[in-house]
């Protein structure tokens, strides 16, 4: 078999760490990175934030578990610091998104902006020709389409996809996903074969750098880190009417679908059905507002076709737990595509994105206006 | 088998091989405690005091102003909070090593003043500046003597003195130093002054501190009364005879003169870095330097990218002080030097040690050129800042 130079992104994980035994024991020359993101140590003690976080000397428990693996696989492994384009790509803009009333993905953020972009330039300057990353999904040439596709993995149910859109050929074509075609037990299987002490280590469900999963105290807490004052996006709470119903604590406590925490009491159950973000309102109504047959996608990535030509029949996905729904898309604007669905969708969610699908192909994917 | 050359000496370095035949024994057959009254505490005891003579040839100081510890951190640690009550004023610098910087944190937490002086762009503390921050509470400066990341020799003697006018402790941390330029306490003037022996050729986990005869300094252990009260534990006695061969050999270096040979060996891999390479330059070249460090930024490339990619070819050098992830900051040594934080990331240490020879240096500098090539080719910001040189060359 041919031998290669391989970076493998490792996070710590099993899914990483079963890549990079693979890898090595196919004879590829493997060598393991860990991005250093962001400081957990930073927030900590802060309000709402845990007390300190275990770590030694700069890196936290998962660069440690990391490190044994490489060690164990014999393998070289380093670390390679990018805080500083994780903060201004990542959670500068995650915090913004909320701040003006949209629901943000960091980890799409974070793979356009670190995985496969700033990881994938250290490899080449190492002298890796190809990423691996422990993501599960597929990436093929397509000789007819002169394309590299990405596509949903054998098993449906880890499929990250979602998260990978906004992928380009040349980040594609020297990225390889090696557990596209495997499920999560067979995964754990395979690290166990090879020895690797993590086989048994929980998935990893939270954003990475919001411990707990409260984003709300997070956004406190790195504001006051910054020296900057919370924006007050109190304001109104008005029905699909305009009727004002009450007042709001500050837009980005609201998501779009929510029904619970908004602080009126009605007959019937109410939901976030919109958030202007212009005017601090948040618009609540009857659940049946919650469902719209259009969308407009924007910052749109293309990947199985290089241009929209004329509307496609496609299934899109608006959120990652979500069911692909039959619907058209057509260019609608520069860098704008409108996504008709078949049947009306619950909660579209600014902030969030829209990826197409044909059958298991990604066609692409933009975020959600 | 690949080559590897190893040019991070600053970081540690290997043992020397007599140093390491001298210390063998007292693994095995020379095992006694050397508080021991019987026959093999006698033994242990004697080469303990044996490698305290050979130290204390090395610093130029008495026997019994020889202090063993477990290493420079240490030694720094007990001179700080040893020697700094609550209350006091501490003078120190904005580019010592984190084993100072923090203890100096620690102090102020405890309730002391201290007093971060700034450098100049070669990295020197000003000895004026040292003068003015006196206050009439001041117990103590510490000012290290040669910098880990640059090499640069700060005017320790000049301190030295206007530490003993104004009748306040010096401490200087000589880790880096020792081994590499001639110690003398008397001359230095200072009153407490730590070395490691990991940096001169002997193991991890031993050094040893200089304490002036009656200096009276606060332990950091509660315990038994070894080393004279100033530091409770038994003996590390292989570490301590290590150290004192080292020492002993160290010595012997500098009469044959071995430390201008280092200096010329440097010296040759940074004007061949230099010459071979656009835009580089070399921190602190203007001060005086320990022989065997250099310190050079590469525009346009991370360092730490370089840093990997030169070990996977056999080099090992390294970004500054070393940690065992990625530095979260640019080197608070090189950003007090006012270096750009792109700049200061850009930098690379090669330090040499005993066992480097002219053939190390050639490999260095066959693989350095090429390999920043390679990454100032694959790197987006430098196409970027190469495109827009060219347009302002034009107009």
């Amino acid at each position: 078999m041919n031998s290669k130079t391989i970076a493998v992104a490792m996070s710590g994980g099993v899914d990483s760490s079963t890549v990079a035994a693979m890898l090595r024991a196919e004879g590829h020359s493997v060598i393991g990175l860990t991005m250093q993101l962001w400081n957990q140590r930073r927030l900590a003690g802060r309000e709402g934030m845990p007390e300190s976080v275990q770590g030694r000397c700069c890196s936290l428990d998962d660069v440690y578990d990391a490190r044994r693996v490489a060690q164990h696989l014999g393998i070289p492994y380093y670390v390679v610091n990018h805080e500083e384009r994780f903060e201004q790509d990542v959670v500068r803009p995650f915090v913004e998104e909320y701040l003006s009333g949209r629901t943000p993905i960091p980890c799409s953020l974070c793979n356009n902006h670190l995985k496969f972009d700033q990881l994938l330039i250290v490899a080449q300057q190492i002298g890796a020709e190809q990423v691996a990353t422990g993501h599960y999904a597929r990436v093929e040439y397509d000789s007819a389409r002169g394309r590299w596709l990405l596509m949903r993995p054998a098993d449906l149910a880890k499929d990250q996809t979602y998260f990978l859109f906004g992928l380009t050929q040349e980040q594609l074509c020297r990225t390889i996903f090696p557990l596209g075609g495997m499920t999560k037990p067979e995964v754990r299987e395979l690290a166990r074969k090879h020895g690797l002490a993590l086989a048994e280590k929980p998935d990893s469900q939270e954003i990475c750098f919001v411990p707990g999963g409260d984003y709300k105290r997070f956004i406190d807490a790195y504001l006051a880190d910054q020296g900057e004052a919370l924006p007050d996006t109190a304001g109104e709470l008005v029905t699909t009417n305009g009727e004002v119903i009450g007042e709001h604590p500050g837009i980005h406590n609201f998501t779009v679908g929510q029904r619970k925490g908004l602080g009126v009491a009605t007959g019937s159950p109410l939901y976030v059905i919109q958030i202007n973000g212009a005017d601090k309102q948040v618009v609540v109504g009857g659940e049946e507002h919650l469902y719209s047959r259009t969308l407009r996608a924007r910052r749109v990535n293309l990947i199985a076709v290089d241009e929209l030509r004329e509307p496609m029949r496609v299934t899109v996905k608006i959120r990652h737990r979500h069911e692909p729904a039959p619907a058209v898309i057509e260019k609608s604007g520069d860098d704008e595509i409108l996504v008709t669905f078949d049947q009306p969708q619950r909660a579209v969610t600014p902030g969030q994105a829209a990826v197409f699908y044909d059958g298991n192909i990604v066609v692409g994917g933009g975020w959600i206006s | 088998m690949m080559r590897r050359v190893y040019l991070d000496n600053n970081a540690t370095t290997p043992v020397l091989p007599e140093v390491l035949e001298t210390m063998r024994p007292y693994f095995g057959e020379r095992f006694g405690n050397a508080s021991s009254i019987h026959h093999h505490g006698q033994e242990t005891r004697a080469a303990v005091e044996d490698a305290r003579a050979s130290v204390a040839a090395l610093l130029g100081c008495r026997e019994s102003e020889v202090v063993f510890t477990s290493g420079g951190t240490e030694g720094d640690n007990l001179a700080i909070a040893g020697l700094a009550n609550s209350g006091d004023h501490v003078i120190t610098s904005s580019v010592e090593h984190h084993a100072v910087i923090h203890a100096c944190k620690h102090l102020e937490e405890a309730g002391c003043e201290v007093t971060f002086l700034p450098v100049d762009g070669q990295g020197l503390v000003a000895p004026e500046d040292v003068r003015r921050a006196l206050r009439p509470n001041t117990k103590l400066i510490s000012i290290m003597m040669a910098n880990n990341e640059t090499g640069v020799l700060q005017p320790v003697e000049e301190i030295g003195k206007i530490a003993a006018e104004a009748d306040v402790f010096f401490h200087t941390d000589a880790v880096q130093a020792a081994g590499k330029v001639a110690i003398d306490v008397k001359r230095i003037g200072c009153d407490a002054l730590s070395i490691s022996g990991h940096k001169m050729h002997a193991p991890q986990g031993v050094g040893a501190l200089y304490v002036r005869k009656g200096t009276h300094i606060r332990p950091l252990f509660y315990g038994g009364r070894h080393e004279r009260s100033r530091r409770a534990g038994t003996e590390n006695v292989p570490g301590i005879v290590a150290l004192g061969k080292a020492a002993e050999l160290a010595l012997q270096a500098f009469e044959r003169g071995e430390d201008k040979k280092m200096t010329a060996l440097r010296d040759r891999l940074q004007q061949g870095i230099v010459s071979q390479v656009d835009e580089v330059g070399v921190n602190g070249n203007g001060a005086p330097r320990v022989p065997n460090t250099t310190n050079v930024y590469f525009d346009h490339i991370e360092g730490e990218a370089l840093v990997i990619a030169l070990d996977l070819k056999g080099l090992a050098v390294s970004t500054g002080a070393a940690c065992s992830s990625g530095a979260i900051e640019p080197s608070h040594v090189l950003t007090a030097m006012g270096l750009r934080g792109d700049r200061a990331r850009a930098s690379i240490r090669f330090s040499l040690g005993k066992q480097n020879t002219a053939e190390d240096v050639d490999f260095a500098l066959a693989l350095v050129p090429e390999t920043v090539a390679r990454l100032r080719d694959l790197s987006p910001v430098y196409k970027k800042e190469a495109a827009g040189s060219k347009l302002g060359a034009r107009s």
